[in-house]
Parts: structure tokens; C-alpha cells; sequence
């Protein structure tokens, strides 16, 4: 057992001044790859601040009109849009806030679970079936989603309510609820997997049960990633356009409860869009500021949440 | 009088066999060390005490593990197992919450509420675990405050907080400097008197200091067991004595 190294016979010459030669030149070279390098990063990075400074700017150059000609607060507060007389986009707000919000009451609770369930529950040939068929909800086109609205969801609720139309802001949830699901699903998931095992372990070695671990443990330790997939889900109902256009109704009017027809802000651009002259089209330009600082709101949230938790 | 008996214990990790025909006691209220080279097994069986290895997929043991004469691996209770064999890993491993929310996870886990005994609870263990005076005015601050060593002597706390029999440590002291390894140590020779202890240690110094009975562990064998002062001044076998002299491992 106790064998020793056998010492090498020969003398090896460890230096070799030529390669410390080269070694030195290399060292005095202006470093022209790692400049260029340095430069492209930075250019890429500019790239999407310039983008979002550009639409910022054209959004409120575009915008200021209409809103000068409404005043902000009848722009935002008003509840009647008959262009090219008012220019009231409060029943939009709420469409929008509504059927986002809903779309999170529904969703967001059955992504978590998913995401706990692929991450810690499920046996891995399962996990390895639903994983593939949530990321394939990712990639379905929102068009195709209010097919799926259309032909399942509005019908439903026409049947189940018994109300005439079933193109309502109940049906924007329902299908926003869905299209919302990957998202925070593929996030809460990666976030779950991403806490240290050791956690786990000291759970379980303290006798605690599976369960208990998860909620006490394991979603706490997860909440930054959760609460940024929720964001996002969140953003990502609030600009959808095509299958709210297909399955809200698109009525002007306030909504007076879940089972009425709505026109969320995108739908109202997308919807106008193509025939607005004048202060008609700043005023759509106007409802898109008010998309852009929804999402920078969205984003803020989450940042001020994430900092709570840290002190 | 033995706490654990470990008999023709062979253990598989898929096709590899990590531990071969391994036959222990553990004695009650004793400190026992497991030594041996990285990948000796001595982990793998300290895992196999409180069934930390069941996380593990592809896990195969055969032989018998007995707990004050009973089979751990024929009991279904592996929750109860655990609370009565505690363990501190080698990293010092917290919650992400309170000093107090730490040391009171065991009972939360089963059900207690009692304000009362989850606050006593929570000071005899913390000063159990010489912790007491140095966190007892900050019991609502993140654990994740605590200096390393704190945040060691904290996961001792927690493991006693749930009333275990033995206490099982995997290198607990690996990630600590000298001084906090001086304490962690200390405090092992005042838990000596109340718990079983199996320690897995590297530093043959530390088995030395702390253990009563020291085991030898060299390629998934069990080369040599038995009291630390004879394992170390006279060992039997040919490898023990080259490892615990320093001259390889």
C-alpha cells in the first residue's frame, strides 16, 4: 500500500526562453479582438434602450395631440368614445385591468400548482408529458387562441349563463387565464428547481413532511422567480389583442359586470387603426402611452416586491 | 449498550457498489467517527442512518440497520426515524427565514402551535447549542445574518429542537475557520453527554480531539473499527495505519 513515487530519471529543462519570448509579446499586443468584442456588446446593449426610447417618444409626439384636444383627465376618466367628438378611454382601462387581473385570479393559481407539480411532484416520465404540452401552448399563435375561445369558451358561457352573447369580458378572462399559463408555469418552475437542494435536505432531515417542505421552504425560497413569471403573465395579458378582439365583443361601453361585452385598450388600436385620421389616429397613439406605462408600472411593482423580501 | 447496529450493510449507487458487507455498532452516547479518503463510503453510510439516501434514486441496500434492536428499513416511518435521528450537513444549510422560524421548523412540521412550548423550546435548544447569548435579542432577524459558524451551530439547534436520540454530522466543520471550528467542537463535547454522535470527519486531528470510537473506511470497506486511541496509536490493519500516519489519503 505504501508505494512511492518513483523520482524521474532524467532532468527535464522546465523553461524554454523561446515560448517565454513569445509569451512576453503576446502580452505587449494591443488587444484589438477584445475592443471590437467590447464595442459590439456595447452597441447590442443600446440597441434595445434606443428601441424603447424611439416608441416612447413617437408614442407621446403621436399621442400629445389627442389627449391636448380631450384633457388628460376626461381622456382617462371619460367613459364615452364617439370619435371624432369624445375621446374617452375609461371603460377601456377597466376591460383591460379587468380581464388582466381576472386572467391572474384564474391562472396564475393553477400555473403554481403545475409548476410544483412538475418540479417536485410529478414521477419524471409524467413531468416529461405535461412539460413538452406547456411549452407547446407557448408557441400557439393568440389568433388561434380565439379560435379556441370562439368555438369553446363563448359558447359555454351563452349556455351556462344564459345570456344572448357570450362574447364577454367573462371569455377574455377564460382564454387569457390559459394563454397566461406557460408563462408563469415555465418561470415558477425553473425558479423552484433553481433552490439549492440542501434546503430539501435539512427539511426533510428535521422529519418534515414533503408537503410541508414546499410550502414552507421551497415557495418562499422561489418567491422572487414566482412573483417576476406572475409579472409577466400579467404583461402578457394586458397587451394580447388578437384573441381578446375575437372573443370580447369589443363594446365602447363601461362593462357593468363580467357578462357584458368590453374593449380592452389593444383591442381599441388594433380595431381603428386603419381608418383613424387626425385627432381620431393621436388618439389611439394616446391609448398606447397608456399600455407603455401600465407595463413600466407592471415592471416596478416588481421590482419594489423583490426588494421588500431582501431587508 | 448499542444505539445502532449495522450488519452486512451493501449498498449500490445504480451499478457502483458503495458500500461492502459493512458491519458497525454504534455505541449509545458516545462519540463515533467515520473516517477514510473522499469516496470511501463514510457519507454514503452516515446517510444510510437517517435514510437521507431515499432521495437518491437508484439506491439499492441489502443487510440490516437496527435502531435500539429494530429495522429502520422495514419501519414505513421514515418522518419519526428522522426526528430521532437528527442531522447537520456540511454546509451550514438555514431556511431563508427567522432565527426563531428555524429552530421551531421541526415542530411546525408536526403540528405544534403552543406558543409557549415553541418559545421554550426554541431558547433550550438554541442554548443547548451555545448560540443562546449571542443571537437572544435578535431572534426575528434573518439566519441568513449569522456568521458561518453561527449558522452552523444554529442547524445543531434546530436538530435538537426536535428531541432526536443521535445526531448525525456530515463534515460539519469543513467550511469554517479554525476558531469556529474550536466552538462547533466545544460544544460536541457538552452534546456528548446527551446524544449519540457520528461524525463524518477529513481532518484526522478532529477524530482524534472528539471521538470515542473511530472507524476506517477505504474503498466501500469497513477496514477497521474501534476505540480511537487504538485505532490511531495501534492499528491492525496495514491501510489504517498508512492513513492515520499521513502517508497517503
Amino acid at each position: 500500500m505504501n508505494q512511492t513515487i518513483a523520482a524521474p530519471t532524467q532532468e527535464f529543462e522546465f523553461k524554454n526562453p523561446a515560448l517565454i519570448d513569445a509569451l512576453n509579446q503576446s502580452a505587449q499586443k494591443v488587444d484589438w479582438v477584445g475592443r471590437i468584442f467590447n464595442l459590439l456588446f456595447l452597441v447590442s446593449a443600446l440597441i434595445g434602450v434606443i428601441s424603447v426610447a424611439t416608441i416612447g417618444y413617437f408614442l407621446v409626439l403621436e399621442g400629445l395631440p389627442a389627449i391636448q384636444f380631450a384633457g388628460l383627465t376626461n381622456f382617462l376618466l371619460g367613459v364615452d368614445w364617439y370619435p371624432p367628438a369624445l375621446y374617452g378611454i375609461g371603460a377601456m382601462i377597466v376591460a383591460s385591468v379587468v380581464s388582466a387581473l381576472g386572467a391572474v385570479v384564474i391562472g396564475v393559481p393553477v400555473a403554481l400548482l403545475t409548476a410544483i407539480f412538475l418540479a417536485e411532484v410529478a414521477p419524471k416520465w409524467l413531468a416529461n408529458m405535461i412539460r413538452p404540452a406547456v411549452e407547446l401552448l407557448a408557441g400557439i399563435p393568440s389568433v388561434v387562441y380565439g379560435f379556441f375561445g370562439l368555438v369553446i369558451i363563448v359558447p359555454a358561457i351563452e349556455s351556462t349563463f344564459n345570456v344572448p352573447a357570450g362574447s364577454t369580458l367573462l371569455a377574455g378572462i377564460v382564454v387569457l387565464a390559459v394563454m397566461i399559463l406557460p408563462t408563469v408555469i415555465t418561470i415558477a418552475e425553473t425558479s423552484i428547481r433553481a433552490i439549492p437542494k440542501t434546503y430539501k435536505e435539512g427539511s426533510y432531515a428535521l422529519g418534515a413532511s414533503p408537503m410541508f417542505t414546499i410550502l414552507k421552504v421551497m415557495l418562499p425560497a422561489a418567491r422572487s422567480g414566482i412573483l417576476a413569471g406572475v409579472v409577466l403573465g400579467v404583461a402578457r395579458a394586458v397587451g394580447e389583442t388578437m384573441a381578446i378582439i375575437m372573443v370580447m365583443g369589443n363594446s365602447t361601453a363601461m362593462p357593468g359586470s363580467l357578462l357584458d361585452s368590453a374593449r380592452s385598450l389593444t383591442a381599441n388600436i388594433a380595431l381603428e387603426m386603419s381608418y383613424a385620421t387626425g385627432i381620431h389616429a393621436s388618439s389611439l397613439y394616446s391609448t398606447g402611452i397608456v399600455l407603455l406605462v401600465f407595463v413600466m408600472l407592471l415592471n416596478t411593482s416588481l421590482l419594489v416586491l423583490n426588494r421588500k423580501r431582501v431587508k | 449498550m448499542n444505539k445502532f447496529d449495522v450488519k452486512e450493510l451493501d449498498l449500490h449507487y445504480g451499478d457502483t457498489h458503495a458500500l461492502k458487507g459493512i458491519n458497525l455498532p454504534i455505541p449509545e452516547k458516545k462519540v463515533t467517527a467515520l473516517i477514510g479518503p473522499s469516496g470511501c463510503g463514510k457519507s454514503t453510510l452516515l446517510r444510510t442512518l437517517n435514510r437521507m439516501n431515499d432521495l437518491i434514486e437508484n439506491v439499492t441496500i441489502k443487510g440490516d440497520v437496527k435502531l435500539e434492536g429494530k429495522d429502520i428499513y422495514q419501519d414505513r416511518n421514515v418522518a419519526a426515524l428522522r426526528m430521532k435521528v437528527g442531522m447537520v450537513f456540511q454546509k451550514a444549510n438555514p431556511f431563508p427565514m427567522s432565527i426563531y422560524e428555524n429552530v421551531a421548523y421541526g415542530l411546525k412540521a408536526q403540528g405544534i402551535r403552543n406558543k409557549k412550548v415553541l418559545d421554550e423550546t426554541v431558547e433550550t435548544a438554541l442554548r443547548s447549542a451555545a448560540l443562546w447569548d449571542e443571537v437572544s435579542d435578535r431572534l426575528n432577524s434573518p439566519a441568513f445574518g449569522l456568521s458561518g459558524g453561527q449558522q452552523q451551530r444554529l442547524c445543531i439547534a434546530r436538530t435538537i429542537a426536535i428531541q432526536p436520540d443521535v445526531i448525525l454530522m456530515d463534515e460539519p466543520t469543513s467550511a469554517l475557520d479554525p476558531i469556529a471550528t474550536h466552538k462547533i467542537e466545544e460544544l460536541m463535547d457538552e452534546l456528548r453527554k446527551k446524544f449519540t454522535i457520528v461524525i463524518v470527519t477529513h481532518s484526522m486531528a478532529q477524530a482524534k480531539r472528539i471521538s470515542d470510537k473511530t472507524a476506517f473506511f477505504w474503498m466501500g470497506e469497513l477496514v477497521e473499527h474501534g476505540d480511537t486511541e487504538q485505532v490511531f496509536t495501534a492499528p491492525v490493519d496495514e491501510r489504517t495505519r498508512g492513513y492515520v500516519n499521513g502517508d497517503f489519503g
